[in-house]
């Protein structure tokens, strides 16, 4: 499983914008890259990352071999109620990974 | 392939012998090797024309912020940010980001909600030149709106060859 970063406040107030980032390690081989032997490395990306809050959608990212090493998000969301953040990625090869947050909310 | 491997030690003549066939031999492959097409600004034209379709794409409300000097084209700094109150009446669907000389013109799609509360992002892209970035975004009410940036990247990312 590849390391991941994940970082939800721990508590927000009702209503408020709250801030997430996230952080997967991965090479994000771009696939335009040639090897030791001349050959062209094959492609291996994240293709996808998607959050959900509370099992509703609230961010997805279509990602393409343009997006840097080790893909790094930040995006923001209304802080409704206390529950979780669940966290996935997928990619080539069958890549997938996935995290979660819990969020407390007054 | 060579005779001359590394940590053995080798002589002046060895060395010299070998780089020369290096040399030649990387030239054979320049002359050979198909590069990858580049994404032009037709390719760019025609990325962004899939995904807005037969909609205009006006300029602004969006604001797209880049260093505009890099000197690692392999991670670029990249915030878009969209003047939108991110209602449900009113707010942004996706935000599409495009390049014009990568392989690909295309980079990245987010898709956004009323409940983003705000429309920012950020990520860290590649670039392969300098060049200009496009960001459109796509509202709930069927506009699109662009910002442009120029960035110049010293060292470029992408094709580099693995040495």
């Amino acid at each position: 499983m590849a390391r991941t970063l994940i970082n939800v406040p721990a508590k927000a107030a009702r209503g408020e914008i709250i801030e997430i980032k996230t952080l997967i390690s991965h090479p994000m081989e771009s696939g335009f890259r040639v090897g030791f032997n001349g050959a062209l490395i094959p492609r291996d990306i994240i293709t996808l990352f998607v959050c959900t809050y509370n099992d509703e959608e609230v961010f997805r990212a279509e990602l393409s071999p343009a997006i840097a090493a080790n893909p790094f998000f930040t995006f923001f969301t209304v802080a409704t109620e206390s529950g979780t953040f669940n966290f996935r990625w997928t990619g080539d090869n069958g890549f997938s990974a996935s995290g979660s947050a819990n969020i407390t909310v007054e | 392939m060579s005779d001359v491997s590394p940590g053995m030690p080798t002589s002046r003549r060895q060395f010299l012998t070998g780089s020369a066939r290096l040399a030649a031999g990387a030239g054979l492959a320049s002359i050979i090797a198909i590069k990858p097409a580049g994404a032009t600004p037709q390719a760019l034209q025609g990325a962004i024309a899939e995904v807005v379709g037969e909609a205009t794409v006006r300029s602004g409300k969006v604001t797209l912020s880049v260093p505009p000097l890099v000197e690692n084209g392999n991670t670029v700094p990249l915030t878009v940010s969209v003047d939108s109150p991110m209602t449900e009446a009113e707010h942004v669907k996706a935000i599409h980001i495009f390049n014009e000389k990568n392989p690909q013109p295309y980079v990245l799609t987010v898709r956004l909600g009323p409940r983003a509360g705000k429309a920012l992002i950020a990520t860290r892209i590649k670039l392969a030149d300098s060049q200009l970035l496009t960001a459109v975004a796509e509202l709930s009410d069927g506009t699109f709106w662009s910002a442009t940036a120029d960035i110049i990247v010293t060292i470029a990312a992408c094709i580099e060859d693995v040495k």
